[in-house]
Order: structure tokens, then C-alpha cells, then sequence
């Protein structure tokens, strides 16, 4: 019988291939449960699990609540801006306290990198990470790299560029981590002042023209330009970096093989993506939110079942 | 560990013919009926049925749906072993059907509790019925009884049914199986 080789979900680069081949395959289980007409299992029954969101999100929040719901866990949410973080209050001190409440599972998004394995550390719960600063955000590189496999039947052997600003993206890392661990051959693509410096360490190529990164590629990753984590200007305008950096139908109907795009969310419509690409049949954005339930009703299961009665 | 031979190929296509006799008994053309195996191993047992009722006994169209129950098991967390989910396959609506389970082996019940839990994700069926090859007497944990049975056996706990198929093992046949006991 397979099981998960760890204990808390913190990053990609901690599970082995064949963690990510038993989630996907859970997962292929979960979507058929959430395609029913009811969508519901009582698997979770007698598990509870904490929301704490330390900084804000719309998706992430509402599909792993979502994904909790469906599996019958009780749930209880967080915050960090009606808290008392705002009083002072330690993370490890504050996760204490949700624990002595007989929290089993703590899903936490936290603006420091690391912020879940240092948690890990100190308290008696399994921990997933719902994306901790710049560092990674495991469960987005899964449901992309299970829409991948949805779409194209596998991930192996395929050819994926990850397009934006690298530099500060948690989806970057998370994905390149994924892919690379399913086989598939990754370049990232974007401005030199967004890409980190030693990315190349982890294995892929680094492709400055957009237009050469995609006729190379068989998928790519559109990732959002993250204004509100750039102190200084990368870029010297918005439509500057769409002018380079943008995809738009005129260009992908240039490209010699029909590719498929991915954005993961939420779209700044007319600055990575145009909306007609967005809404086009080649876009798997929708069908990428939908796998990010299944995705982490299959991790939150998972884990669950390591946890001792 | 010795195994004994419970039921012979023989007698598995015997005891098959007279539960397919006996579907169509309560069934008649089977079209408000649905067949549904429990997955893994009561698929096998659900198949070798349709193909005997559309083959030898000219019934035109069964419906036939797969069941997996792995998330409604009550032993999550409990039981050693973890649990692994197979494939559901019900591309239609239960509502207002006749249902007939099909498992293999009946033995404390949890599997067809769990099952009954299911079902109700796919609408109210009109009624369920229970269909096991082998049924393990005196072992029940809840008070689930089949409606058909292929042979009533005593087995005590340290005893295992194994049902063999064709399709999967290489031939029909079902063992009794006697774990030695440890001198605890």
C-alpha cells in the first residue's frame, strides 16, 4: 500500500516523484467525487483543520476550504489582519493556542519564506503550505503540473516556459521543482531584471525573446506581474513589459505548433495575457482552478492519513 | 498457512447461472435496474454477471456501474493498512432504480454499509439490494443480510475467503484459506 514519504506538505523539492504520481492519482478520484451531483465524502469526519491566512488570497483560501468541506473536515479560519499577530503575538505562539483547540491540520500562508518548515519544527500538527513569501507554493505547481498531465497525457518528456517575473515568484520555484522531478525540460522567460541569479543552478534554461521561447515550448506558464511585492521598478512601464513580455492571439497564431497557456491567477487581463488568449480554447486557467480542488482534497487526505489517533 | 478449495470452477459457473435465474427472477428485463460491483473485487463478480444475462439469457441492455467506497470506509485512520482509492465508474443517476450490490464476499458488513453511504451521492435509488457470491456466516459486525447468495460458509476469523477469477487470477476457483496460528 502507497503512502505519502512526508509528513507536512512544505515545498516540492521535499516530495519524491512518486509522492507527486500517488497525489496525482488520488486526485483522479477526488475530481470524479467533485463532479458528482453530490460532491461530498465523509472521509475527514473527525479532523479539523486551521486556515491561517497571514496574508491575503481570494483562490488559494476558497479551494482548499472548499476541499475540506468535501472531504467533511471541520474548518476553522484565520486571518492575520483581524488578529492578535496585530497585538504582538509569535506565529509559534498563536498556532499554540489554534492547536490546544484540537487542530489537527494547519494550512498556512505566511509572507516569510520558510515559515511552514519552521512551524513544522515547533508544533504537533501536519502542516501544508499554502505559499510562504517568495519561497514556494507546492499545491499550485501540483494542480499545474496535473492539468498538464490532464491535457497532454503526461508531463514527461514536455516542454514547459514559465513566463514573467521569476524573481518573485513562489509558482516559479514550486513548478520548476515539479516539473523537473516528472521529467519535463523547463525554461523560464522574461526580463533580466525579474530573473534570479543563480536560476540556471536548478536546472533550466533561461530564454530572454518570448516569441523563441514559445515556438520551443509544448505549454506556457503566464505568471502575473507582482506589483505589490516590487519595491523598486523593474521595468520602465507596464505596457513596456506587455509590449515584450505579453501574449496576444496575433502571436500565438504566428507559432508553429498550437500550444497550450496557463496563468495561475489572478490575471492582470491585457499585461501578461490578452483577455482573447485567456478565454480561448488553448487556456486551461479555468479547468487549472478546478483541478486545484481535487488537487488538494488528494494532499489534505493523504496527509490525514498519517495522522495518528 | 494451508488453503482448501471451497467452491470448484464447476461449481463458481453452477452457482453463477442460478444467480443470474435468480436477477431475472425479481428483475425481469432489468430496465429500471442498475448492477453495481464494489470495487476492486466485486467488479469481477458484477461483469461475469452482465455478460451471462446478455449472452446466455438474452437480456438486451444491463446497466452496470462501478462503486468505490474507499472514502466512506469508517476504518480511516484506524485500520493499519492505509487505504487506496480505485476508480468509480456510474455514468448515470440512481434515482427511483433498483439497485442490486455486488460484492464477492460478505463478511462483517463494513463494505456494504460503506457502500450504502455511496450510494446516495448518485440519488435515492427506489431500493438496494445485496448480491454475494460467498457469505461468511456468523462474522457480521451490523445487520446487513444478502438477498442473493451463491454458498453460506463458517469461517472462523483466522480463516480468509479468496475468490479467483478468470480475468484476473488465470481461473475460477475459491479458497478457503487457514493462517497458522502464533503461539501468542
Amino acid at each position: 500500500m502507497k503512502q505519502l514519504s512526508v509528513d507536512h506538505l512544505l515545498g516540492i523539492k521535499y516530495l519524491t516523484e512518486e509522492d507527486i504520481h500517488l497525489i496525482f492519482e488520488t486526485a483522479d478520484q477526488f475530481k470524479e467525487v467533485i463532479n458528482r451531483p453530490i460532491k461530498k465524502v465523509p472521509s475527514l469526519r473527525d479532523i479539523t483543520i486551521a486556515n491561517l491566512f497571514f496574508e491575503n488570497s481570494t483562490r488559494t483560501k476558497l479551494s482548499f476550504e472548499l476541499a475540506e468541506k468535501r472531504l467533511s473536515a471541520d474548518v476553522i479560519n484565520f486571518s492575520a489582519s483581524q488578529s492578535s499577530v496585530k497585538k504582538g503575538e509569535t506565529l509559534v505562539d498563536t498556532v499554540n493556542n489554534i492547536l490546544s483547540m484540537k487542530v489537527d491540520m494547519v494550512v498556512m500562508r505566511h509572507p516569510n519564506p520558510g515559515a511552514g518548515i519552521f512551524l513544522s519544527k515547533h508544533v504537533n500538527a501536519s502542516i501544508i503550505n499554502a505559499g510562504d513569501g517568495a519561497h514556494e507554493h507546492p499545491t499550485q505547481a501540483l494542480l499545474d503540473t496535473y492539468s498538464i498531465r490532464e491535457r497532454l497525457g503526461e508531463v514527461a518528456g514536455k516542454k514547459v516556459v514559465i513566463v514573467g517575473d521569476i524573481l518573485h515568484s513562489r509558482v516559479a520555484l514550486s513548478n520548476i521543482f515539479a516539473l523537473k522531478r516528472l521529467g519535463a525540460e523547463v525554461k523560464v522567460c522574461g526580463p533580466k531584471t525579474l530573473m534570479p541569479k543563480y536560476i540556471e543552478s536548478l536546472g533550466v534554461e533561461v530564454e530572454l525573446s518570448l516569441h523563441k521561447a514559445l515556438e520551443w515550448c509544448d505549454v506556457a506558464n503566464m505568471l502575473r506581474v507582482q506589483n505589490e511585492r516590487m519595491d523598486i521598478s523593474y521595468f520602465p512601464s507596464t505596457r513596456e513589459y506587455t509590449k515584450q513580455y505579453g501574449v496576444n492571439k496575433q502571436l500565438l497564431n504566428s507559432l508553429q505548433n498550437e500550444i497550450v497557456i496557463m496563468h495561475p491567477g489572478p490575471i492582470n487581463r491585457g499585461v501578461e495575457i490578452t483577455s482573447d488568449v485567456a478565454d480561448s480554447k488553448q487556456a486551461i486557467i479555468l479547468d487549472q482552478v478546478e483541478n486545484g480542488v481535487a488537487i488538494r482534497m488528494a494532499v489534505i487526505y493523504l496527509l490525514a492519513s498519517k495522522i495518528k489517533q | 498457512m494451508s488453503q482448501n478449495v471451497l467452491l470448484t470452477t464447476k461449481e463458481v459457473h453452477i452457482i453463477l447461472h442460478r444467480l443470474a435465474c435468480q436477477l431475472i427472477e425479481n428483475h425481469l428485463d432489468f430496465s429500471k435496474t442498475v448492477l453495481i460491483g464494489l470495487q476492486p473485487r466485486g467488479s469481477f463478480l458484477a461483469n461475469r454477471l452482465v455478460r451471462l444475462l446478455q449472452e446466455e439469457y438474452q437480456i438486451k441492455k444491463v446497466n452496470i456501474g462501478y462503486l468505490d467506497i474507499t472514502f466512506y470506509r469508517d476504518d480511516f485512520r484506524r485500520s493499519e493498512k492505509i487505504l487506496e482509492a480505485n476508480t468509480t465508474e456510474m455514468d448515470f443517476l440512481v434515482e427511483d432504480q433498483k439497485v442490486v450490490f455486488i460484492d464477492d464476499v460478505l463478511y462483517t458488513g463494513r463494505s456494504v454499509r460503506a457502500a450504502l453511504t455511496a450510494i446516495q451521492a448518485y440519488g435515492r435509488p427506489s431500493s438496494i439490494e445485496l448480491l454475494c457470491l460467498i457469505d461468511r456466516r456468523f462474522s457480521r459486525h451490523l445487520p446487513i443480510q444478502p438477498n442473493y447468495r451463491g454458498r453460506q460458509v463458517d469461517a472462523i476469523n483466522n480463516e480468509k475467503v479468496k475468490v479467483h477469477w478468470q480475468e484476473q487470477e488465470g481461473e475460477d476457483i475459491v479458497y478457503l484459506i487457514t493462517k497458522n496460528q502464533t503461539s501468542a
